[in-house]
């Protein structure tokens, strides 16, 4: 009998085991598939449009008529792009700087205010920049443009550009810190030692070894405002033309996919259109993602 | 002249450090003040409009047109949709990074694998995930519903939740892990019984970190989980949330209706900060008694 209840709780473990672990394998074998998955549906979802048009006329043609079957995203990505490198132009050097400043010379309290001040930043919802972008920026970027003699609603790509650099902010400026770091204290005592004054350290010795973790952050940073939606669409304008300035309004794709999607069904060949624009998106975002980790990893190694 | 130069270097030499010192107070400055702009300008929005009927009651003659009621609608329909996408996500997100950290602690490639795929999904926009997941719904014609929603959302939180509960799992001690397998306990047993209590601070941070990512999304629901007046009884019925509510409400000309979208973004942000706060609570615990 006492045999029988050590064999039973043997076959327990090892079936609460083996369960265990197979369902550990499932959970893997989905995160495995997933980047896949979403690469194949909307490849095929994608995929009547480009029986009607080459890939060339969807990218470079900038006419945009979905009721006559005309679909150029030129507009959106110049939009986008646009968008995404004036918020990396803002947020690269406030990052940086910071990023300095919080690893070489801050206090401790500085840096224990600033630790939940970049947590709370990064976990802002995108819909709450938004609002803030309405309520403050919308209408100094108006103000400026009035300075220039441009006149603008204040939604423009600049507004959008500035609150999308708040919001990267955090993102890129954890990355450099972890950079920044993770340099070991050496490297500057041997710079320190031979007579370089601390400034000249960091500029020569520090940001020289930092500068593919540099510049991955902010490759990084392009990914993540490439194709951040909410809080950009409420700020941009959304008007579907070739923008010639930063007083301008834009339409990025990301905006473009929110905005039509409760159209999408009646008209033919416009839901492919939008997964089309989320296919460019991904592909976009993924390629920088990968490049820049390519580059940590890669020059890791080398230096 | 040579000294005369060299004093020259060396005041150009401070100067240029003193710039840059100035330069470096003055963006940081600028973080901590956007950060206060955003969090004033909403509670100065937001907090006149903010009274016990509009979080206690659902807007009256529809939510885009009506002038009477409140948020109960989204504030319900977020915490059911974010509540359930933690739930799914941590049922697929847990066993993952136990099984990165002690299943597989040896082969470095199939982790670090892993953790390529996993920051690929990570980088991926939620409006993206809401596109596909639109599509998906399309093809298995269901309708906008909660159930949607959810599923949408949970698939855009795994990979924050598994990547944050790696990094804290990662922190476990080697030989913790040792001493289990060595008085003979199995790997699920060494997982769930040893290493799910020495972290369990720093896991619940991890869940609290995806919550917040969960109720705060709003491309990701937009295709998904609908818009309505009412509080969803059940997960086949579309379901307001507080992201949508702000996006919504704000568009309209009603000055009302814009109050209630102000209200949300108020909500909203104090869930959030919420969650903020207590993540660093649970983690500043889990520093105190970790055995290291």
């Amino acid at each position: 009998m006492r045999s029988f209840s050590i064999l039973n709780f043997k076959v327990r473990r090892t079936l609460r085991e083996n369960l265990s672990a197979f369902w550990m394998k499932c959970c893997y074998l989905l995160i495995l598939a997933m980047p896949f998955i979403l690469l194949i549906g909307l490849l095929l979802k994608s995929s009547l449009l480009f029986g009607e048009h080459s890939l060339m006329e969807l990218i470079f043609s900038s006419e945009w008529k979905p009721l006559s079957g005309k679909f150029g995203f030129f507009p959106f990505i110049i939009s986008s792009l646009w968008v995404t490198f004036i918020s990396i132009a803002i947020a690269a050097p406030v990052c940086l700087l910071t990023a300095i400043y919080l690893t070489q010379y801050a206090k401790r309290f500085v840096l224990k205010i600033m630790q939940p001040v970049i947590d709370i930043l990064a976990g802002i919802p995108s819909v709450i920049y938004g609002v803030w972008g309405i309520i403050i920026i919308v209408p100094f970027v108006s103000k400026v443009a009035g300075w220039f003699n441009v006149s603008s609603s204040g939604y423009s790509i600049l507004t959008g550009a500035i609150v999308l650099a708040v919001m990267i902010i955090p993102f890129v400026l954890n990355i450099l810190i972890e950079v920044y770091k993770t340099i070991p204290i050496e490297l500057s005592e041997a710079s320190l030692s031979l007579g370089a004054t601390k400034w000249e350290t960091i500029k020569k010795v520090l940001t020289r070894k930092a500068y593919p973790g540099i510049i991955s952050s902010f490759g990084l940073g392009v990914s993540r405002a490439f194709g951040e939606t909410i809080a950009v669409l409420m700020v941009v304008g959304n008007v579907v033309q070739i923008p010639s300035g930063i007083f301008q309004a834009g339409y990025p794709l990301p905006a473009l996919i929110a905005n039509n999607y409760g159209e999408m069904l009646s008209i033919p060949l416009y839901d492919s259109a939008l997964m089309f624009a989320a296919l460019i998106l991904f592909v976009v975002v993924t390629f920088f993602n990968m490049g820049s980790r390519y580059i940590i990893m890669h020059y890791e190694k080398k230096i | 002249m040579k000294r005369k130069f060299n004093l020259n270097r060396k005041f150009f030499k401070k100067l240029e450090e003193l710039i840059f010192r100035v330069l470096m107070i003055i963006s940081t400055t600028i973080i901590i003040v956007a950060l206060l702009a955003i969090i004033i300008s909403i509670l100065i929005k937001g907090v006149p409009s903010l009274s016990w009927e509009m979080i206690t009651q659902t807007p009256k003659g529809g939510y885009y047109f009506g002038k009477e009621g409140g948020i109960l609608n989204a504030i319900i329909g977020s915490l059911y949709l974010s509540g359930g996408a933690t739930f799914l996500a941590l049922v697929v997100s847990l066993p993952l990074a136990l099984y990165m950290n002690i299943h597989k602690m040896k082969e470095k490639l199939v982790v670090n694998i892993i953790r390529l795929f996993l920051d690929i999904l990570w980088g991926i926009p939620s409006i993206v995930y809401g596109a596909f997941g639109f599509a998906l719904m399309v093809f298995l014609g269901l309708r906008t519903s909660l159930l949607a929603g959810i599923l949408t959302v949970t698939l855009f939180i795994i990979p924050i939740m598994v990547r944050s509960m790696d990094e804290v799992l990662k922190t476990v001690p080697r030989g913790l892990i040792e001493a289990s397998f060595s008085l003979g306990s199995t790997r699920s047993e060494t997982s769930f019984r040893v290493i799910l209590r020495q972290c369990i601070p720093g896991l619940i941070t991890a869940i609290l970190l995806a919550f917040g990512r969960a109720i705060g999304d709003a491309a990701a629901v937009l295709f998904t989980a609908g818009y309505t007046d009412y509080i969803p009884t059940s997960l086949s019925q579309p379901t307001a949330t507080l992201p949508l509510s702000v996006f919504f409400q704000l568009g309209s000309p009603i000055p009302e209706v814009q109050n209630r979208a102000y209200a949300s973004a108020v909500v909203l942000t104090v869930i959030v900060l919420i969650i903020s706060i207590s993540s660093r609570a649970f983690s500043m615990k889990y520093q105190k008694n970790r055995i290291k």
